[in-house]
């Protein structure tokens, strides 16, 4: 993968739960299924109110079914809520590639790893989600483990063991190739 | 070690982890259910094979009951995969809404939500079934495709929420790589007073240490006030702690929790044999934070919107109106949940529209077969002009699909004996959900407003 992902960001705060993620009522739809993984993407961050984010992730209403936001910037408790593994499909399949938070809900912050959608990148200090705004545009750069923005640099957490793991595609194909599970079936 | 310590050490054939060790955990049951069971099923054919075959067909259990009573197609549909997969798996516990194994369930929104649409295999709530189904043993690893699977610490399990992906690989495998967590203990003294219920003690609780005040810990339940507690006390107390983060809660066994097992497991004929895993002595058991609370000084205590940390004494809300009341839910679903809600609505009418979801059919039995004072608690709560259905599911609790029973389908202020109340939880995205226990909800539920139950209460 490249070693930097550049482009606007989407700017969320606190307790962003996986309902505000991918609302309850999309949940009939099979991750699974091409057409229904295609679906879930669309309706991404969705259940966010309005009232609290007027810049829609995906503008619905235009049509979009992808998101011009490769990178999202959240405070505390990312995916926090119920263990749907849509949540980190649906923005996977949005076009969201990374994700900076302060932390994470920890079945989300696994999902991520175990699917391989999404890189959860943790921030070394809070406060970056109050200064920054949706539409900034910034760097978050893998090797030096920091995202460049108009407000500054910040340090990343180093994604560890977990970066292997979703460079692969997710813990089924990072099992395969190193002989944790038999190769292929 | 703490307990946390010991059950994972046993799983993962160690004599001895410590937080932060990653360790292979055997599973004895992965749990399921209709809204992540065709996800699951669908990783583990994509995985391992269309023709694979799960690791062990006694130690899964599926129980629809998320989307059910719905007329939503896709949502039926899903009830109809996990169906074919029971079937071409031959496993023997899935408690299907209907009872012809060739059938598909399609839900008839012309019959109406209050009256039973299911046959006599259906469960309801996969975490209130899982124990009264006798599923639950003290000992034990269990996974589960939803976030309250921690319901189940209640019984001395290791009991955790995990995902799609690690679902099936549990499906092919059995074992999932786990890292221990530190354990966080609160030792609960006293007995809760008059009014004041187990909702109240871990609405405190996640009060106390924040929404995520417990994350990737497990919370350990420990003193004489945690004893003091029955079953389904100690199951609204342990199903919360996803509500601070944790990856589990746990309780340690004792007579009570044998008397509700050995019963289940007894009617059920499930596997009998189990073994608990007894705590170590005080100075073997390390804590990363470690708190004492005194039930007999909590008062009913609410979790405002926007998150089940955000708390508040309900006499401090009063000038709080609320559109509507819900009973429902794993956490405020059952029959001592009903009882609790009946003693204060008895004899009195609720002033918003108010909706009463038991967790499971046995519930349902339960309410019409337990009286007070002469009436049956399923009559007091209908005399009382609760919309009361047969229907046990997670109905509104999660909003679901439009047509949902009891979902808030515009924006509006709810008081709720469920467990989450992220924007959006329970349908409209712009509506605001409090947690209750049930004693407030009702008491709210009389007068429109948020109530402290006591003065309804002798
Ligand atoms: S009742 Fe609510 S919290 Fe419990 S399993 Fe169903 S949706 Fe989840």
């Amino acid at each position: 993968m490249a070693s930097i992902i550049s482009g606007p960001v989407y700017v969320v705060q606190n307790n962003i739960d996986t309902d505000q993620i991918i609302p309850a009522q999309y949940l009939q739809l099979i991750p699974t299924i091409p057409e229904e993984y295609n679906k879930l993407g669309s309706y991404a961050m969705v259940g966010l109110p309005e009232s609290l984010y007027p810049t829609r992730f995906i503008d619905l209403e235009k049509g979009e079914s992808k998101t011009p936001y490769k990178i999202m910037v959240a405070a505390r408790n990312f995916g926090c809520g119920s263990s749907r593994e849509h949540a980190p499909i649906a923005l996977g399949a949005s076009g969201c590639e990374v994700i900076v938070a302060e932390s994470y809900a920890r079945i989300f912050f696994r999902n991520c790893i175990a699917t391989g959608e999404v890189f959860p990148y943790e921030l070394s200090a809070p406060g970056l989600s109050q200064v920054l705004k949706t539409g900034d545009y910034v760097e978050v750069d893998f090797d030096k483990d920091e995202i460049r923005t108009p407000h500054g640099t910040f340090k990343l957490n180093p994604l560890g063991e977990v970066k292997p793991v979703i460079d692969a595609g997710g813990i089924f194909n990072f099992a395969r190739q190193n002989g944790l599970i038999p190769a292929s079936s | 070690m703490t307990l946390t310590e010991k059950l994972l050490a046993r799983a993962s054939g160690k004599a001895f982890v410590r937080p932060g060790d990653n360790v292979w955990v055997n599973a004895d049951t992965l749990l399921t259910h209709d809204v992540c069971g065709p996800g699951t099923i669908g990783v583990f054919k994509r995985e391992f094979g269309q023709n694979a075959k799960v690791w062990d067909r006694k130690r899964i259990v599926i129980i629809p009951d998320h989307y059910i009573f719905t007329a939503d197609s896709l949502s039926n549909r899903n009830v109809d995969i996990l169906r074919a997969f029971v079937k071409e798996q031959d496993l023997p516990y899935f408690y299907d809404v209907i009872d012809d194994p060739e059938g598909h369930w399609v839900f008839d929104a012309a019959k109406g939500q209050l009256k039973r649409q299911y046959g006599s295999s259906y469960a309801g709530v996969c975490h209130t079934a899982l124990p009264e189904k006798g599923h639950a043993r003290p000992g034990e690893i269990l996974f589960g495709t939803d976030s309250h699977t921690c319901m189940a610490g209640a019984f001395n399990m290791f009991a955790t929420g995990i995902g799609n992906t690690d679902a099936a690989f549990v499906v092919g495998t059995g074992k999932l790589l786990l890292k221990v967590p530190q354990t966080m203990r609160f030792f609960l003294e006293g007995e809760l007073p008059v009014g004041v219920m187990a909702k109240d003690i871990i609405l405190h609780v996640i009060g106390d240490i924040g929404f995520d005040g417990a994350t990737y810990r497990a919370m350990q339940w420990d003193g004489p006030g945690a004893f003091s507690l029955n079953m389904d006390d100690r199951m609204t107390v342990a199903n919360m702690a996803i509500e601070a983060g944790a990856k589990n809660g746990v309780f340690a066994a004792d007579q009570k929790t044998f008397d509700y097992v050995d019963a289940r497991i007894k009617r059920n004929g499930t596997r009998s044999e189990y073994t608990p895993v007894d705590p170590d002595p005080e100075s073997e058991q390390s804590f990363v934070f470690d708190k004492k609370y005194d039930l007999s000084k909590l008062e009913p205590t609410v979790a405002q919107h926007p998150d089940p940390g955000n708390r508040a004494l309900a006499k401090a809300l009063d000038k709080v109106k609320v559109d509507r009341a819900y009973i429902g839910s794993c956490t405020g679903g059952k029959t001592s949940d009903f009882i609790a809600f009946a003693h204060v609505v008895k004899g009195k009418k609720v002033a918003v529209d108010t909706f009463g979801v038991p967790a499971t059919p046995l519930v349902v039995e339960e309410l019409r077969s337990t009286s007070i004072g002469g009436d049956s608690v399923w009559s007091i709560l209908e005399n009382s002009g609760v919309l009361l259905t047969e229907n046990a599911s997670c109905a509104a609790c999660l909003g679901g699909p439009v047509d949902t029973f009891g979902r808030m389908n515009k924006p509006m202020v709810c008081i709720s004996a469920t467990n989450r109340n992220f924007p959006g939880r329970m349908g409209h995205k712009e509506s605001k959900v409090y947690l209750a226990s049930p004693y407030t909800v009702a008491a709210s539920a009389l007068t429109g407003h948020i109530t402290d139950p006591r003065e309804y209460l002798s």
